[in-house]
């Protein structure tokens, strides 16, 4: 289990992280989603212990990370595949990680197996692709096989088939009853990998909850209608409290209500319907809208 | 003992460390050769004159203790080893003393490796070790590389960036501490409070005069003997280090 208690960072005048609290539940795939910049990062290496934070505290199972006893039996983390020497072997670089914290040479062999780097664990780190390097990354994060897991947009830059590899992974590792946070900046791939959510945007936290609940609260639904009597239609619908657009092409987009309610509107009214279609927004809109700029609409999310 | 081995494995696996001892041992004994096989009546050899570009071994090695530092920020390994262990303090303090004991180890092979080339060269002149002096001058310069090498992986760690820390570490041991003494009058008082020539002062105070080389010029009024200035350079080496531990705790990996 993970904890941010009033998480800040402030660097001068600019805060990264702005009194963010939540928790990370095990058993689950917890998304940290958040635009570039919204302070994912950040927040991460706070609670690793890399950053000390302005004011607030992480904690994983109730303790500090600095408090933890051989961390990387307790916490695993990929921050960034590339913190790895350029000309050291992937082999060394597990090797040396695993002396560290007192794990046997046996299991450096056991999670290049895992990850599928056994073949290529002599070569030297620089010479990775992405997808190998970062397979490299999650055999550092394995090793001391913890129970809390952290990963930092661990799918940027690969392709759909390490996309999907990554995926299946985390999604195991958490089905085994472990704690799996993971950052990303894409609504849509979090929406197939996690099962929480953790939304932040500017540093502030925007919510916390399930998946399906935030993108069924975030995506707007609207009513598409087109009616030869549109302007009858419009006033009557605007009675009734609903929110009415009129687009170019004189159809309406009515948000706040269901198909079914405006379609008994139209008949009560005896209004001729030739359209009436439910719209749903899409999750990147969703996203965007969500995380926008509009500082305004933040505080009205908080509400 | 752990932290140690974390820090060997993290040298010796990759080529950097080989490359730079590699150097500063032929650096060091193929000057040595030179000088040996090039002396003669108006310029006689002796123990002193063998280790005169001992110095330049020494500013090799420093590189490579920067280097140890500077590298690990450089590639982002610094935060790998404070996520494996947690107390920076300890991390650190496992590398300068795995680069001190290199350091240590390279210092002797390049002081009797340039005295034993010497010899090779030139077996007819008399270079037995006798005096305490000269057992100073060529055994002693282990300890001045550890502790140079000390000071070395402090600036690394408080400058982070390998050309910054390179720069700084050269420019420093090759120019500004000599040149210091070319200011009239307060020159050499300054100078005599140098870290570096304190090392030298260590390793030639009450020896042959050396008349040619950084060595050189070490004619300098001293607050302290050899061992004095030993533990003076020693004190600047560490308290160096504790500053730079202090600084990474603090700030942000």
């Amino acid at each position: 289990m993970i904890e941010a208690i009033g998480l800040t960072k402030r660097y001068g005048n600019t805060v990264a992280v702005d009194d963010l609290s939540f928790t990370v539940a095990p058993g689950r795939v917890t998304g940290f989603l958040g635009p570039n910049g919204a302070g994912k990062s950040t927040t991460m290496r706070m609670i690793l212990g890399l950053d000390r934070p302005t004011s607030g505290k992480a904690l994983i199972d109730g303790k500090p990370y600095a408090q933890l006893d051989r961390p990387l039996r307790t916490v695993g983390a990929l921050l960034d595949a590339k913190w790895v020497h350029p000309n050291r072997s992937a082999r060394a670089h597990l090797q040396w990680l695993a002396k560290s914290n007192g794990l046997p040479a046996r299991r450096v062999e056991e999670v290049l197996e895992m990850v599928g780097l056994t073949a290529v664990a002599k070569r030297r780190a620089g010479g990775y692709s992405l997808g190998m390097a970062q397979r490299l990354g999650i055999a550092g994060a394995l090793l001391g096989d913890p129970q809390v897991l952290l990963f930092d947009e661990p799918v940027n830059g690969l392709d759909p088939e390490g996309i999907l590899w990554i995926r299946q992974f985390m999604q195991g590792l958490a089905a085994e009853g472990r704690t799996v946070l993971v950052s990303s900046h894409l609504l849509s791939e979090m929406a197939l990998t996690a099962q929480d959510l953790v939304v932040i945007g500017k540093g502030k936290i925007i919510s916390q909850s399930s998946t399906t609940e935030f993108i069924e609260r975030a995506t707007e639904n609207s009513v598409l209608v087109r009616s030869p009597q549109a302007s009858k239609l419009g006033p009557l619908l605007v009675d009734k409290g609903y929110t009415v657009r009129t687009d170019d092409d004189g159809s309406l987009s009515v948000t706040g209500a269901t198909s079914d309610q405006v379609g008994d509107i139209a008949g009560a009214n005896a209004v001729v319907l030739h359209e009436l279609s439910p719209q749903r927004g899409s999750l990147e809109q969703a996203f965007m809208q969500l995380t926008g700029d509009s500082v305004e609409y933040h505080a009205e999310i908080g509400k | 003992m752990t932290l140690l081995a974390v820090e060997r494995i993290k040298l010796f696996s990759t080529r950097s460390p080989w490359w730079c001892m590699a150097l500063a041992i032929a650096l060091t004994v193929g000057m040595a050769s030179l000088i040996a096989a090039n002396t003669g009546d108006q310029f006689p050899l002796n123990v002193a004159v063998t280790q005169s570009f001992t110095d330049f071994g020494m500013v090799v090695i420093m590189v490579m203790a920067a280097l140890a530092a500077t590298t690990e920020y450089r590639f982002g390994t610094i935060r790998a080893t404070f996520l494996a262990v947690p107390s920076r303090t300890g991390a650190l303090v496992a590398k300068a003393t795995v680069v001190a004991l290199l350091a240590g180890v390279v210092g002797e092979v390049v002081a009797f490796g340039s005295w034993g080339i010497s010899k090779l060269i030139k077996p007819n002149v008399d270079l037995a070790i006798n005096s305490t002096a000269e057992w100073r001058n060529v055994a002693g310069t282990g300890l001045v590389f550890m502790i140079a090498a000390l000071l070395a992986v402090a600036v690394g760690i408080l400058i982070r960036q390998t050309a910054g820390a390179v720069a700084i570490l050269l420019v420093y041991t090759m120019l500004v501490e000599n040149l210091i003494g070319l200011i009239p009058t307060l020159g050499q008082k300054i100078q005599r409070w140098l870290p570096f020539m304190h090392a030298n002062n260590f390793r030639t105070a009450d020896g042959a005069p050396v008349t040619d080389g950084p060595g050189a010029g070490s004619q300098l009024d001293f607050p302290f003997g050899p061992w004095g200035s030993l533990a003076y350079f020693a004190a600047i080496g560490v308290g160096l280090l504790v500053v730079a531990l202090v600084v990474a705790k603090r700030r942000d990996a």
